[in-house]
């Protein structure tokens, strides 16, 4: 566009100059795009960015926050002390089902002890605000008020009262940034609470979820409740994910499985972080006398666990733990 | 006859370093507030972008798009590098623009304004797309049409020696 104008001036000739810049330019800019969202490597770069950006991010929220504490700060006496009556009455009927879960963890460790199965650790939660939801168009985040300081680590399950809302992706110092189960690039490992069929929960990046890779004959209905499988060793296994809204079997041969998010997946605004389902399978002995062949077993079952773009290589230690309890439960029974 | 003075508002002046970058960072800023998927809100970045890549070629350019671009990217959450290639391409089209803009009448500078927004805004949905995103529907591009509106009044928020040159007998365009 620019070269017309250029040529009837030699003078102030600039338009080869002006072209090779602009190429140079987005040459870079595409590398930066593809070593980001392909191969995540501007973290650091980004995560060190952050710092200079976060006043000025802090600042421009600023009133966003205010405006929505107003209505909070507005709200009536009565309709306090009727929110605080209901919440001592459900705190009652928690404390009992509390009792007894402790109970029933402790009995629960003492059974995987006898079994000799890896122990489930005791998952740490911190409990977060949804600050706004992240502004870039073409994805579904939110942002929480807790980061690192926080003790919020990247590739925790971020859940409410009713079910999953997400994972966090990206953790800044004092913030951390959750993409939510809806977002086309998330993933959820998945069973169905009815028979235990196992499957991976998609977004659509519509709002809706799907199961992909479901076999047309399977057996999974509508009004069927997904529940985490903790397949992947992040999240914690059984918790409500999303419930099936529609099953069309007539496609592909995979089913075409349409759910609906149980938690407030786009609405909640005070959250729980849970901490990781397992530990990282600790590192191999040398002097092991496992078989080859099991140790190659449990190598391949890390490949399973990076699913979804979106965990940052975070995804890729914890899935070992539970291939090698199993493991030694096979070996003890041949032994004997 | 017009009387000769000194002071003559012929030639545009050039503006102050420190309004160009003040006004760059103020954009910086507005486009940091959280809006959440409300479609119409102008990327202010991209305004400023193209006004002052129009208004001063020499200083405005396509490294100036590029630094913004980067701090939009990682302010928004966005993929790297997908503010800053859009601004890139906007500085460039802007810089080609910026000897013919001015002559017009504000409303036709809007005009040529409009489709520059919308070549980077177009531009950012293709990058996200490919990666594999959700598509965020059409309502995304109505933000390039409230931009545009927008430059309508940024034409009068400037110091007056920036207004462009007076026209008279001598100087007809």
């Amino acid at each position: 566009m620019p070269s017309a104008d250029f040529q009837t001036l030699p003078v102030f000739k600039r338009g080869t100059k002006v072209r090779s810049r602009l190429l140079l330019f987005v040459t870079i800019c595409l590398a930066m795009l593809v070593a980001d969202m392909h191969f995540r490597y501007l973290e650091t770069l980004r995560q060190v960015l952050s710092v200079v950006t976060y006043p000025l991010q802090r600042i421009s929220s600023e009133p966003v926050m205010a405006a929505r504490d107003a209505s909070v700060y507005f709200a009536t006496l009565a309709k306090v002390q009727i929110e605080n009556a209901d919440l001592r009455r459900r705190q009652l009927d928690v404390a009992e089902q509390r009792l007894r879960f402790e109970q029933l963890e402790q009995e629960n460790a003492q059974l995987r002890a006898l079994l000799d199965m890896a122990k489930r650790v005791r998952t740490r939660s911190v409990a977060a605000e949804v600050l706004y939801n992240a502004p870039d168009p073409f994805s579904r985040k939110v942002i929480l008020d807790r980061g690192a300081r926080g003790s919020v680590e990247a590739g925790q399950a971020v859940i409410d009262a009713d079910g999953v809302l997400g994972q966090v992706t990206r953790v800044y110092p004092i913030q951390s940034e959750v993409t939510l189960v809806t977002d086309r690039n998330q993933a959820v490992p998945v069973q169905v609470e009815r028979n235990g069929l196992r499957g991976v929960v998609f977004g659509t990046g519509r709002g809706g979820l799907e199961v992909r890779f479901v076999l047309a004959n399977a057996d999974i209905r509508v009004g069927d409740r997904l529940l985490t499988s903790g397949l992947d060793g992040m999240f914690v296994p059984g918790l409500p994910v999303a419930v099936v809204e529609n099953v069309e079997r007539d496609t592909d041969a995979f089913a075409r499985v349409a759910c609906r998010p149980l938690g407030g997946v786009e609405r909640s605004a005070r959250v729980l972080v849970l901490g990781r389902a397992e530990l990282p399978p600790p590192p191999p002995k040398p002097d092991s006398e496992a078989p080859p062949a099991a140790r190659s077993e449990a190598g391949a079952g890390k490949g399973r666990a990076k699913i979804g773009k979106n965990e940052a290589g975070v995804g890729k230690s914890g899935t070992g733990t539970r291939k090698s309890g199993a493991e030694t439960r096979r070996r003890g029974a041949e032994n004997s | 006859m017009q009387q000769f003075t000194n002071h003559s508002n012929r030639i545009q002046q050039p503006a102050k370093a420190w309004l160009v970058y003040l006004s760059l960072c103020v954009a910086l800023g507005l486009d940091y507030v959280p809006t959440g998927a409300l479609p119409g809100v102008p990327d202010w970045m991209a305004l400023a972008l193209a006004f002052w890549s129009i208004r001063e070629p020499a200083r405005v350019g396509m490294g100036t798009g590029f630094f913004f671009g980067v701090l939009v990217d990682i302010g928004q959450g966005a993929a790297m590098g997908q503010h800053a290639l859009a601004y890139v391409v906007l500085a460039f089209l802007s810089n080609g623009l910026a000897r013919r803009v001015m002559w017009f009448p504000v409303l036709v500078q809007a005009l040529h304004v409009l489709p520059i927004l919308l070549a980077a805004q177009g531009l950012m949905v293709a990058v996200r797309v490919v990666a594999g995103d959700e598509f965020p529907g059409w309502w995304y591009f109505l933000s390039s049409a409230t931009g545009a509106i927008l430059w309508l009044p940024l034409d009068y928020l400037l110091p007056q020696q920036l207004q462009p040159v007076d026209r008279d007998e001598n100087r007809p365009i």
